[in-house]
């Protein structure tokens, strides 16, 4: 790893303290679907209240790394633990009680297309929290205000909806049963500019509100500086550089430097074969 | 021996495919028995296969009683063995083809959209939203399809035994010039309870696996719109073998002497 720049802010959040027990703390975590080795020994750490986003190239396992938190996947070695509490291998009602403290959104939204959306942002609630339909559609009608989408919205299908409206539902959906901690998949994706960053700053509202500590992954750097606290920069399987965001811009890393400026030259090679 | 290199490899694949289907079976009666339960899931499920598949097993079974008369008596006429019409469409809609046609275009019709909306959801990532938001996909998807497969068939079935058998009757009165009365009093004096029976049995295990193929090939669908369309067909030409085999196992479980 090389330089390892510690905790200066965005201009308006505050960074935690990064002391005491880390929320998410990952240990050499590895994944190798077949003979691909897509996560090859990853260290991170996600401090309480943090937000924190893993760039890296289009295929270099930033879902992976996120599906393997939640239980979605099953790494092949390493250890993944969130407040303190060992995740890996566990199943069932155990890894259900876990998974209550996270929220996601998903980069499709991946809104139930069979349900309106205010049952889908209630879905956690009914489901996971078995609580009563009314109260929930109430709460829910409340994130979905949270997000600016009205009322009215509520009882559409997710078919009827625009792109920037999806992901707005898929953000609701997320906050709605409150959780400790959010990750985004490429919130801004196939979004237009305007909209992407009408979507970061309801994220940033949202994950400040709560309270939360967010993960999130992009390939959209300016979105990255919008939402972020600290950048982590993943490529072949590890984590190369993790620094504050503010210092992305200066940090000596040439891997870094080619991504954020989206340069086709560099030490980062595409196999890219001439016509 | 380069000749035994794919034939290892196939078996090792069979055993695998066999495996990874064997766990989930398990793992879907086990969440069927298991809480939470979803009984508006199951409801609407049962709403889906069982009442929106009468038209086409009610239509199927008319047209086979229909031909299975008039085949009959082209075959029998020519041994004036007649009178054996109403007992060989009775028993051969209660029996075989009624449970097993009813099977196959539920296979088309439910199987199939079962595979293409679990395997839409699993390439959108609705179903990786569902277990993040502490909702077991197989007590949410498929343990309602099951049940609702598992005890719609039977009625569905029976259904099927009384048109196919009026189908019968229609034919052999109106075109064969059967008296009616004695056509139904041949038919109901030569029914038994076990033929019905073992039909409802088969219908029960031709929903169950009906269903379960449509989940299974759905649930592990992969890659966009040509995994599903495969997951699509696989479930439906899966389920149709699995009725025939299992079709011939019951038979003989219940009329091998």
């Amino acid at each position: 790893m090389s330089g390892q720049a510690e905790g200066t802010t965005l201009a308006n959040r505050q960074a935690p303290a990064r002391s005491g027990t880390p929320k998410i703390a990952i240990r050499g975590l590895s994944k190798a679907f077949g003979p691909k080795v897509v996560l090859d020994g990853v260290d991170l750490d996600i401090a309480p209240g943090e937000s924190v986003l893993v760039i890296g190239g289009s295929g270099s396992g930033k879902s992976v790394l996120l599906k393997c938190i939640l239980g979605l996947l099953h790494p092949d070695a390493g250890s993944i633990k969130v407040d303190g509490e060992e995740v890996v291998g566990l199943y069932g009602t155990e890894l259900d009680r876990v998974r209550r403290k996270f929220g996601m959104l998903f980069q499709n939204a991946a809104l139930f297309d069979s349900l309106t959306v205010w049952e889908n942002v209630a879905f956690g609630l009914i489901q996971g929290q078995r609580m009563e339909r009314r109260k929930a559609r109430e709460i829910a009608l409340e994130k979905l205000a949270a997000v600016g989408l009205g009322e009215e919205v509520g009882n559409l299908l997710p078919a009827e909806l625009s792109g920037g409206m999806r992901k707005r539902v898929g953000l609701a959906r997320a906050i709605a049963t409150e959780p400790e901690i959010i990750f985004f998949d490429e919130p801004t994706t196939g979004l237009d500019p305007i909209m992407g960053d009408v979507i970061d700053r309801l994220i940033v509202q949202c994950v400040k509100g709560l309270g939360a500590t967010a993960l999130s992954i992009t390939h959209d750097m300016a979105s990255a500086r919008r939402i972020s606290d600290r950048i982590a920069m993943l490529y072949k399987g590890k984590i190369i550089w993790t620094g504050a965001t503010s210092d992305v811009d200066h940090s000596d890393n040439p891997y870094v430097d080619q991504f954020i400026h989206g340069r086709a030259e560099g030490p980062i090679q595409m196999q890219v074969r001439d016509l | 021996m380069p000749i035994l290199q794919p034939i290892g490899r196939t078996f090792l694949v069979f055993l695998e495919a066999t495996g990874r289907l064997t766990l989930f079976t398990v793992s879907s009666l086990s969440h069927c028995l298991r809480p939470p339960f979803y009984p508006r899931l199951v409801l609407r499920q049962m709403i889906e296969i069982g009442y929106y598949s009468l038209p086409v097993v009610g239509l199927t079974a008319i047209f086979t009683g229909m031909v299975l008369a008039l085949q009959s008596y082209t075959g029998f006429a020519r041994f004036s063995a007649e009178s054996a019409i109403p007992n060989v469409v009775v028993v051969s809609i209660t029996r075989e083809l009624g449970p097993v046609l009813a099977g196959l275009m539920v296979a088309g019709r439910v199987g199939a959209s079962m595979a293409a909306e679990i395997g839409t959801m699993r390439v959108t990532e609705q179903i990786d939203a569902l277990d993040t938001l502490a909702t077991n996909p197989f007590k949410y998807l498929i343990a309602p399809r099951l049940i609702a497969g598992l005890t719609m068939l039977p009625i569905l079935v029976l259904i099927a035994d009384i048109i196919g058998v009026f189908g019968g009757y229609l034919v052999s009165t109106q075109k064969l010039g059967f008296n009616p009365a004695t056509y139904l009093k041949n038919t109901w004096d030569f029914i038994e309870v076990q033929d019905v029976v073992s039909g409802l049995v088969k219908a029960a295990v031709f929903g169950f696996l009906v269903t379960l193929m449509g989940c299974y090939h759905g649930y592990n669908s992969r890659g966009g719109a040509q995994g599903v369309g495969t997951a699509t067909t696989n479930a439906v030409v899966s389920a149709s073998i699995l009725i025939l085999s299992f079709n011939y196992f019951i038979t003989e479980l219940f009329f091998a002497r």
